[in-house]
């Protein structure tokens, strides 16, 4: 049987940089083909080619046996390949239909049909099994409903091909069963899928097929599912074995080195208590919405404290600013690296220095170039950060060297507090693990270590000790040796 | 991304490197060379020297611009700053007697006014082109006010000195640009504010999570830029002899377009002074060429639109590239 699409032998070639070396595989009507590999692996670019962003160095894309070269977006969409990217191309000012029908609003001339769209919206929000008002605006979705849109929108352009580059970062538990329905769906109707992601359960619950990618070149097509496991997959996209991913190794813990005393602020629902030892590595799980992202903002300083003290050392740090909460030993790694961690025009240089100037000023005014300079190639060696300098614009780094550089800037200033916030998310396997030795070692020398994280295996197997939280409050903590599944998720499910 | 290196980078690709890194300079070298064999007087050690002063205030006003812009704000106040400090200067040095009451009080009325603007922006968090828009029809009518709407002659002809007099054959004004230049230039380059200003225009947020002030930072953006605002009333003052309320009208629009031009990014976290510089000159070499030509004003005005939305699309492509 023919293949629907076929992508063959295509390379993209930068200046300096070969991202896709001959890659070839295929895609069927009405199956679902995986995309996995670490970053950097080329999946991000093998998209773009096939959206339109890029055009290949070499190689062709087929379609429906046709060739096709697409020299624009347009010429993608028109040939029926929709993308549904990380970051969402929606509208947040308009509305619902207006967003599903971007670009191909029914017209009465010279006028919207405001009718036929309702009812078009209507039906495919139906479709998706969803319960929007189509007037709602789009900044008032949650994430899952948001790419629920993106879908819906995907839909209406008649595509047949469809593609979901990450889609399940931001997205919940039920959020992300929903979208697996929408997508065995898809897939009944004759859609050809293509689903990159780096969890490798959603890779075999969804997948019929599977391609691994590893420096811009196609490793190895599994299109038997049966025959693949786990390991082996890991072994392909790395390159080498890693028998336990979370790598923990028990260490000594000291005295508490970090209180957070009846903290109170817009988030939270009661004041929260909690205190880190040092040496400790804590884990705050819980559902999205659950508080705890506005929790580390508050003890960071980032948002308006109503009540409550931070203590480190037993010393009371005022934090009513981030740069009071780095004078006192604080820092935060936020939690969306694109719009909070990285100032994408700037250089690695500038970002992994930007916060620790206080330390390296020359006659306490002046940079001391040559100092920064030697942090930034300090940390690029130690942290194994993939850069062709320190010169590089950050925004062209992946997502695991970013965080990379994100943990350089606070590994750059005295800090005995490291806040976390999904220090892993939308990062490779490989990548994970680098971070996850990062914070052992950070432990290891006697600082204190929490991290938010929504990935429940994670939690378990990198923390000393888990708390809990639910609606706005902390509903319990957990040793290591206590914590398993069903008591945390037990703990962090509502109460039907 | 992975470590293979393409060997051999095409002359193409080489080239391109080159352009976005001096691309401007090129122009400008190759616009004065053309001008200076067709246009007559044009490479003259007078002209050179009447080109000069002519961009002073141009380049005073471009580099204080560049902080704003760069930290993806704007400024559009800065005309009518000139304005009404140059006013203020020739009142307070006519009812006292004294030139350098007249020269402080102006400078600081202009940083008074840079003040209100910082404290709008960054304090109450309003929106920089509405706040600098206001503020810049509230000085303006201040100047009339304040002058009775007519020109205001000043009495003390020492202020007349700083204006039109010059040291080593070259006007001081133009020394005073470079000395405005070279201080603004380190403190983009080589202090923590100048970083912080380019994190600020890249990412906000990330800038504030990342420890900077960002309240306090652009305070001093904006009052930095009313006092060399203030400052360059002054001196226009002393060459016109006088405080004119109408003057300077349009200057802040000068000044961004010579920013742009100067590759500085109007969405924020691009800017180099070296950059601000070519693009002054730029702008100031085809000005000068064009009096020379005995081109009308008004056709001027036209070459100047379009030199902005050339240098704009300049630009697009530039990042289009990226």
């Amino acid at each position: 049987m023919a293949h629907y699409l076929e992508f063959k032998n295509i390379t993209k070639e930068f200046p300096g940089v070969k991202a896709l070396d001959s890659v070839s595989f295929s895609v069927d009507k009405g199956s679902v083909h995986g995309l996995l590999g670490e970053n950097g692996a080329g999946k991000s670019t093998l998209l773009k080619t096939l959206s339109g962003v890029h055009q290949p160095t070499g190689g062709e894309i087929y379609i429906d046996g046709q060739k096709k070269v697409f020299n624009s977006t347009r010429d993608s969409l028109d040939a029926g390949v929709s993308i549904i990217y990380q970051e969402l191309n929606l509208v947040p000012e308009m509305t619902v239909s207006e967003n599903l029908m971007l670009g191909h609003l029914p017209k009465k001339n010279p006028f919207i049909d405001k009718k036929k769209l309702r009812e078009i919206a209507e039906r495919k929000i139906e479709e998706l099994a969803e319960d929007i008002d189509p007037n709602t605006k789009i900044k008032d979705l949650s994430i899952g409903q948001r790419q629920m849109i993106e879908i819906g929108k995907a839909l209406l352009q008649n595509s047949r091909i469809i593609a979901f580059d990450e889609p399940t970062s931001s997205l919940s538990q039920r959020e992300v069963e929903h979208l697996f329905e929408i997508i065995r769906g898809l897939k009944k109707q004759g859609y050809a899928i293509i689903y990159i992601s780096h969890r490798m359960e959603e890779i075999f619950e969804l997948c019929d097929s599977v391609t691994v990618l590893r420096d811009g070149q196609k490793i190895e097509t599994f299109n038997n599912m049966e025959e693949v496991t786990h390991d082996l997959l890991v072994k392909r996209m790395v390159g080498r074995e890693i028998t336990d991913i979370y790598g923990y190794e028990p260490r000594e813990q000291g005295e508490v080195i970090f209180e957070v005393d009846d903290i109170y602020g817009e988030g939270l629902s009661e004041k929260v208590n909690f205190s880190v030892a040092a040496g400790e590595i804590v884990g705050f799980f819980g559902l999205v919405g659950a508080g705890r992202s506005e929790l580390l903002k508050l003890v960071y300083g980032a948002k308006p404290v109503e009540s409550g003290k931070v203590k480190v050392h037993g010393k009371e740090v005022k934090v009513d600013s981030p740069s009071a909460a780095i004078k006192g030993g604080v820092s935060l790694l936020p939690e969306d690296r694109k719009d909070e961690g990285i100032i994408p025009v700037r250089s690695v240089n500038e970002n992994i220095n930007i916060s620790c100037r206080r330390h390296i000023l020359k006659s306490n005014l002046f940079l001391d170039k040559e100092k920064e300079q030697e942090n930034t190639e300090y940390y690029i060696d130690k942290l194994g950060i993939k850069t062709p300098s320190g010169e590089q614009l950050i925004g062209n780094l992946s997502g695991g060297n970013q965080q990379k550089a994100i943990l350089a800037r606070w590994l750059s200033e005295k800090i005995d507090i490291f806040l976390m916030d999904e220090p892993t998310r939308g990062i490779d396997v490989g990548a994970k693990y680098e971070i996850y030795k990062i914070m052992y070692q950070l432990a290891k020398e006697g600082k204190g270590v929490v991290f938010v994280s929504s990935d429940l295996p994670e939690v378990l197997g990198v923390a000393d000790r888990v708390i809990v939280m639910r609606d706005g409050k902390v509903i319990g903590s957990l040793s290591r040796e206590e914590a398993n599944d069903e008591k945390v998720l037990s703990m962090a499910l509502p109460t039907k | 991304m992975n470590n293979i290196v393409v060997e051999n980078q095409s002359l193409k690709d080489r080239f391109s490197g080159l352009w976005e890194k001096s691309g401007m300079l090129v122009v400008f070298i190759g616009i004065f060379m053309l001008l200076s064999v067709s246009v007559p007087y044009f490479f003259s050690l007078r002209n050179m020297v009447g080109l000069g002063l002519s961009i002073t205030t141009l380049g005073m006003l471009a580099s204080t611009m560049l902080f704003a812009l760069a930290a993806a704000d704007l400024d559009l106040s800065i005309g009518s700053t000139i304005a009404f400090t140059g006013v203020l200067t020739a009142l307070l040095i006519n009812s006292t007697g004294n030139i350098y009451i007249g020269i402080i009080g102006g400078i600081l009325a202009g940083g008074l006014v840079g003040w209100v603007n910082g404290f709008v922006i960054a304090n109450l968090e309003l929106n920089p082109l509405i706040t600098t828009l206001a503020t810049m029809q509230i000085v303006r009518g201040l100047a009339f006010i304040i002058s009775g709407g007519r020109a205001v002659g000043v009495t003390e002809a020492a202020f007349f000195g700083l204006g039109n007099g010059s040291i080593l054959g070259i006007p001081n004004p133009i020394w005073i640009t470079i000395v405005i230049f070279s201080i603004f230039g380190v403190l983009l380059n080589n202090t923590a504010y100048g970083k912080n200003v380019l994190a600020i225009g890249g990412n906000k947020e990330a800038a504030r999570l990342a420890g900077i002030n960002v309240k306090k930072t652009k305070n001093l953006i904006f009052i930095l830029q009313g006092l060399v605002a203030g400052f360059a009333g002054v001196i226009l003052a002393s060459r016109m002899t006088s405080g004119q309320p109408n003057a300077a009208q349009g200057f802040e629009l000068n000044a961004i377009s010579a920013c742009v031009l100067g590759g500085v990014s109007l969405t924020g976290g691009v800017a180099t002074i070296g950059g601000v510089v070519v693009g002054v000159m730029i702008m100031g070499t085809l000005q000068n060429a064009m009096n020379l030509m005995n081109i009308p004003t008004f056709y001027q005005y036209v070459v100047r639109g379009l030199i902005l939305l050339i240098a704009v699309y300049m630009d697009k492509m530039k990042q289009k590239k990226k």
